[in-house]
């Protein structure tokens, strides 16, 4: 584990392979709640909540339950009940300790369990930090740092596509490219944007 | 004869009218991110349809067994059994398109295509319409990603499947590059929404 590799996976989560303008995960979210910027922001904090403690329990349930019982082949559907479980456990938490977070999360957290972005970052975790089924050296503290930014980059998409399209409700688009179809160009735009950082290197 | 046609309407919904990423816009993660060429759409077609398919069966075929609060994770469970089935089918027979599609073989399971029609359909009809149904919804997302598949790689790399169309073509690879996804989808979008327009204005 070295400062290094670190800020490589830092800066290729949120900019380079951003997880909704180049990997295209997470996008049903992005086109659903963006377009307002408050509800954006919220959806964004959710989603970094959720996609962290995610990656902390799949890389214990991967690493001590499926790895020595020899069963990697039930990922899948591990860790997707792991993950919907665990947003209705984390929603429950939620009501009883903070009605004021509640408000702000509770609506999108149900939402999150169909997210791509979270089950796809549990499952690049496990491709990218174990080897032959075992885990690379600093396995553990890599997953959560790759799952933290992986949210971090889907926030700051979220929050840069709600401002531009705040703006163009007001704009008069053509009739055909109401909504919808205006929105993938103003995404297209900004992943064009985005593959300018592809140069970055450590 | 009146069973037969309503049938065929449940089956012929998902390739135009109803169909799942023109018009309803769901499942967008896998369309956009593997049509980079013919030969992965197609792959990925036929895996959405036959998760399609065999989970729209169970699960009508459950939908009085299971109760109405724990649903979801029940579906999912069901849906995430024939992922993985077809995600080792895959990687047992084809394992040049599994590689391909990677970490989107086994996102299946959130598609939300699959539990769109679980919740939206399978749930409340019973098995044979289901099956209909879920035929018809798979086959409309295959249409639809290999038509997008189709743009991308000829207009991105000149080929189609693979092999070179016309030789003096010079392609433009920001067509097979994320931008070009989102702005290839959304043209189709406003296009097909002109031609569902165009018919029910009567032209």
């Amino acid at each position: 584990m070295d400062i290094k590799s670190v800020l490589m996976i830092i800066i290729s989560m949120v900019f380079i392979n951003n997880f909704i303008l180049s990997k295209f995960l997470g996008l049903c979210p992005f086109l659903g709640v963006s377009r307002n910027i408050k509800p954006a922001l919220s959806m964004g904090m959710a989603v970094i909540f959720v996609i962290t403690l995610s990656s902390i329990v799949t890389w214990l349930i991967f690493r001590f339950v499926l790895l020595p019982l020899n069963i990697t082949y039930l990922r899948t559907i591990v860790f997707i009940l792991v993950i919907a479980t665990f947003v209705q456990f984390v929603e429950m938490v939620i009501l009883k300790k903070s009605l004021s977070l509640y408000r702000a999360l509770g609506i999108y957290l149900p939402l999150i369990t169909t997210n791509c972005a979270v089950l796809g970052v549990t499952v690049l975790n496990i491709n990218s930090f174990f080897t032959q089924n075992q885990p690379v050296a600093g396995s553990f503290f890599y997953s959560v740092i790759q799952g933290f930014f992986a949210g971090v980059g889907f926030t700051l998409a979220l929050l840069i596509m709600s401002g531009i399209r705040e703006r163009l409700m007001l704009n008069d688009t053509p009739s055909l490219f109401k909504d919808l179809p205006i929105a993938f160009m103003v995404a297209s735009l900004l992943s064009l944007g985005f593959m300018g950082f592809a140069g970055f290197r450590f | 004869m009146e069973k037969n046609k309503s049938l065929w309407q449940e089956f012929s919904k998902g390739l135009f009218r109803e169909n799942p990423i023109f018009f309803i816009v769901l499942g967008l993660c896998p369309t956009l991110a593997i049509t980079t060429s013919l030969e992965n759409a197609l792959g990925m077609g036929i895996a959405v349809i036959f998760v399609l398919v065999f989970s729209n069966v169970v699960i009508s075929s459950i939908r009085n067994i299971v109760p109405d609060k724990i649903r979801i994770p029940c579906f999912i469970v069901v849906i995430a059994s024939f992922v993985t089935i077809v995600e080792l089918l895959m990687y047992g027979y084809f394992p040049q398109i599994a590689k391909k599609l990677g970490i989107f073989l086994p996102l299946i399971v959130v598609n939300c295509i699959i539990m769109g029609r679980a919740e939206g359909f399978a749930k409340n009809h019973k098995i044979i319409p289901s099956v209909f149904d879920g035929l018809g919804m798979g086959l409309g997302f295959s249409l639809a990603i290999l038509l997008i598949a189709g743009i991308r790689e000829f207009l991105g790399t000149g080929k189609l499947f693979g092999k070179i169309i016309c030789e003096s073509f010079s392609p433009c690879a920001i067509f097979i590059l994320p931008p070009g996804a989102l702005f290839t989808l959304g043209v189709l979008i406003a296009l097909f929404r002109r031609i569902k327009k165009g018919r029910a204005d009567g032209y």
